[in-house]
């Protein structure tokens, strides 16, 4: 079978396979090229907001300033926040999407593999700009990435940078999710049904939806933080009759879909990883594509649970409140289908099912005191505290991370031709759930107890929980470095099969490993009756 | 059977102008914040991202012009295409919802909230005393001073009739690529696009009647915002649209399009319908009510 794939590559194309030098990459149309950028990329930025991570822990470590400046230490929560959420989740998952996509669904490429590089290139621009302002009068941007005015409007100097890098990114993104939803529709093998499509791949075809629905609208909250700062508007002036909570309602009708743009694509990997390893069809399959659409659709209508302190009218939060909670139904119905999955499956525990695992507990608590933030009475007392923060870095490290490292080292043999290490991969999850439970899980205590975020200082009752979650923080860390070795060591493993993984099923397992560069010249029809689960 | 075209996939070759597009997005981006802080060079700056990027558009486009003209783009391509305008074009509708949206808060929020509605009654008594919502306002502070609103009548009564007219003539030099007749093609998109011109032209002229008559401006509180923000971007988009009609009749001149296969031709009058409905919009909600 890897032979009449390889030997049906490029008739008809000038290019036989990659160019040479820095020009493969920087010129390239090819998805797998880009893929690999967008991830290489990704960890890049893991790295350096995970640096930042590490200043915030150090300077919380005992009460007191002891390191950095508070404002400094503003924009580090401030920087870390865009870094990862930008920098480091978001393209991880389009670099996944490339990667991957085209390989399950018998596509050649993505539909659109230019604009594919441009989104791509734009990113290094973004984020070189954003970091730039590190160096600025004034420093980087300590408002939060939230960027609530009027408190955004004192940056110095970086507040045009942050407004145009953030401009960029939007760019990226919008280019990206068109291309990934153009593929899945326009460029399926002709007998893929949608219902027949891996659930990565539905998850993604979500996702996009939800990026290109958002990413504009805050597009326009910046561009009006933009002219209220430089040409005189009102818009979040409360003397010219707008107000700066409209910021807020702007901010978070793209906020809260993004939140899901960071948490579906995990949806999708796990729900790939749980069934190879359990030797079981994934358990309501076309439920889990229901369960999916729901959580996107109510994503837009939930933006006003993040300012339930704020002020707004009682009816307000009564509907703010109860449409939040009516997001963990789906959720729900997901977590129930992936252990359903699990249920008296032939498991096996690999590196990713070990991460996918991790995921589908860790994310669960996470989406639990998201629960129990969601009620308006509690979350006056809950809002702005550390109990927010262990909040969304449940959903976030344990969640999109976990999932993100789950895929790459599921799908790593197949990019490498080469297995990775697996004890130093099971090493890496075991000291990563460890040290990402110790730093994350006594914030919760912090927070019932009174302790506000984005402070550099606290009071001498939130000492030892604090010294526990730096530990934690610097622990995980340094585990993450594992995951560079394992990587940078992967050209070096065994040779992996096509199949890699004993019950892998989809067309992705039917390439050769290392995929070739391109892959499908023509449509794989026969090939997708064969991988559906009977 | 193999060779055939629905049976291969296109993919196109490499290429150097995102990355040339990505250069002229850092000089703009760059430029225009270090000319916001106040820095003089940043113009240039600017001025030298704007060249790269009009330089990458134009590039880029002419490339695909080229290759579509060769006849490389199979009918799957055509449909990649059209799909992408679609969802780019959706992403432009958001982005005006988002302006939208803070015309609707303004209005139904926090004007009635500045002048004492729902359970702000001393919001309106200890920090803004006397202060009455009404829209349009400049809000309780009188930011910009006084001023008169833009009326639904004149101008922008003349500015709809314009562009709803430019959408029909579109639709009819659509009709006419479809059938093949060629003259009548050029003859309506030529239409369409002066129309385009001069509906820019128009709005210049408002623009112009607003500051020096009515003292109608940018910083006249949250109506001036709002006015000049909507009908500002919408403007700048219709700019668009009819440069690239335009370039779209001169391409026409040379022989470009034929019955079935002109998608560039449709997603510049998809785009040319989108500014349509965002201005009945716009009218409805700035103007008129």
């Amino acid at each position: 079978m890897s032979s009449t794939v390889a030997d049906a590559l490029d008739h008809e194309h000038d290019d036989h396979g990659p160019t040479k030098g820095i020009g493969r990459w920087l010129f390239s149309t090819n998805h797998k090229d880009i893929g690999t950028m967008y991830l290489i990329f990704s960890l890049t930025m893991f790295f350096i907001g995970g640096a930042m991570a590490m200043v915030i822990r150090s300077e919380l470590a005992v009460p007191g300033l002891q390191f950095v400046h508070p404002e400094f230490f503003n924009s580090m929560t401030t920087m870390h926040a865009l870094i990862m959420v930008f920098g480091a989740v978001m393209p991880a998952f389009v670099g996944l999407a490339n990667w991957m996509i085209p390989l399950m669904i018998g596509a050649p490429d993505m539909a659109l593999p230019r604009m594919n590089n441009w989104s791509f290139w734009i990113l290094p621009v973004a984020f070189g700009i954003l970091l730039s302002t590190l160096l600025m009068p004034g420093g980087a941007p300590a408002s939060g990435w939230t960027m609530y005015p009027p408190l955004v409007l004192q940056t110095g100097d970086a507040f045009p940078f942050l407004i145009f890098s953030v401009h960029l990114m939007g760019i990226s993104s919008i280019m990206g999710a068109i291309n990934v939803i153009v593929t899945i529709i326009n460029m399926r093998a002709p007998d893929m049904s949608l219902l027949k499509m891996p659930m990565f791949v539905w998850m993604w075809l979500i996702t996009a939806y939800l990026l290109i629905a958002v990413m504009p609208v805050l597009a326009g909250a910046v561009t009006m933080l933009l002219t209220d700062q430089f040409f005189g508007t009102s818009f979040f002036l409360a003397a010219g009759g707008g107000d700066p909570v409209m910021f807020q309602h702007i901010f978070w009708f793209f906020g809260h879909p993004e939140v899901y743009i960071m948490i579906l694509p995990a949806f999708g990997v796990v729900s790939e990883i749980i069934p190879t390893f359990s030797r079981k069809k994934l358990f309501g399959h076309d439920s889990m594509v229901y369960a999916g659409s729901s959580i996107a659709f109510l994503s837009f209508i939930v933006w006003a649970h993040h300012m339930f302190t704020v002020g707004m009218p009682l009816t307000g939060q009564m509907f703010f409140m109860f449409a939040t909670m009516l997001i963990a139904v789906p959720t729900g119905v997901k977590v129930f289908n992936w252990v359903a999955t699990m249920w008296r499956g032939a498991m096996t525990f690999e590196t990713p099912m070990l991460f996918s695992l991790g995921f589908v507990f860790l994310f669960t608590i996470g989406g639990f005191s998201g629960l129990m933030l969601a009620i308006a009475p509690a979350d006056i007392q809950y809002h702005d505290t550390y109990f927010v923060v262990a909040h969304f870095h449940y959903v976030l490290v344990p969640g999109s991370v976990f999932a993100i490292m789950a895929g790459a080292y599921y799908w790593l043999p197949k990019w490498t031709g080469h297995m990775y290490n697996e004890t130093l991969g099971k090493a890496h999850f075991w000291l990563s759930t460890i040290f990402v439970n110790l730093t994350f899980f006594p914030m919760h205590f912090l927070g019932l107890a009174g302790m506000p975020r984005r402070i550099p200082d606290y009071s001498t009752q939130f000492a030892d929980f604090n010294t526990i979650a730096s530990i934690g923080a610097f622990g995980f860390g340094l585990s993450q470095l594992i995951f560079v070795w394992i990587v940078v060591t992967a050209w070096r493993g065994e040779k992996a099969t096509d199949r890699v993984w004993e019950g892998s099923h989809g067309l992705e397992w039917t390439v050769p490993s290392p995929a070739p560069w391109h892959t499908f010249t023509t449509p794989p029809k026969a090939r997708i009756a064969q991988e559906a689960f009977e | 059977m193999t060779t055939h075209s629905e049976d291969h996939y296109y993919v196109p070759h490499g290429s150097h102008w995102p990355v040339v597009g990505s250069v002229g997005l850092l000089f703009l981006m760059v430029g225009v914040s270090s000319w916001l802080n106040g820095a003089g060079a940043g113009f240039y700056i600017m001025l030298t991202g704007v060249a790269v990027l009009v330089f990458m558009i134009t590039g880029w486009f002419a490339e695909v012009i080229r290759e579509s003209q060769k006849g490389l783009y199979n009918d799957q391509v055509d449909k990649s295409f059209r799909q992408g305008m679609f969802w780019f074009i959706f992403s432009e509708v958001m982005f005006f919802a988002a302006f939208f949206g803070a015309l609707f808060y303004a209005r139904n929020m926090s004007v009635p909230w500045l002048g004492g509605d729902s359970n702000n009654f001393f919001t309106n008594l200890l920090l803004w005393e006397g202060y009455e919502s009404t829209w349009p306002t400049d809000g309780p502070g009188g930011i910009g001073g006084e001023y008169e609103a833009m009326g639904p009548f004149g101008l922008p009564l003349i500015n709809t009739a314009l562009l709803l007219t430019s959408s029909i003539t579109v639709t009819i030099a659509h009709h006419a690529l479809l059938a093949g007749k060629r003259m009548r093609l050029s003859i309506f998109l030529a239409a369409t696009f002066v129309l385009g011109f001069i509906f820019v032209y128009m709005q210049g002229v408002e623009y112009v009647e607003a500051y020096q008559h009515y003292n109608l401006k940018l910083t006249t509180g949250i109506y001036g915002s709002t006015f000049f923000m909507l009908t500002g971007f919408h403007g700048m988009h219709v700019t668009i649209g009819a440069i690239m009609l335009t370039i779209i009749f001169f391409r026409v001149l040379k022989g470009h399009f034929s019955p079935d296969h002109h998608f560039a031709f449709e997603a510049v009058a998809w785009y040319w319908h989108f500014v349509d409905v965002v201005w009945v919009g716009l009218y409805v909600f700035v103007y008129w009510m």
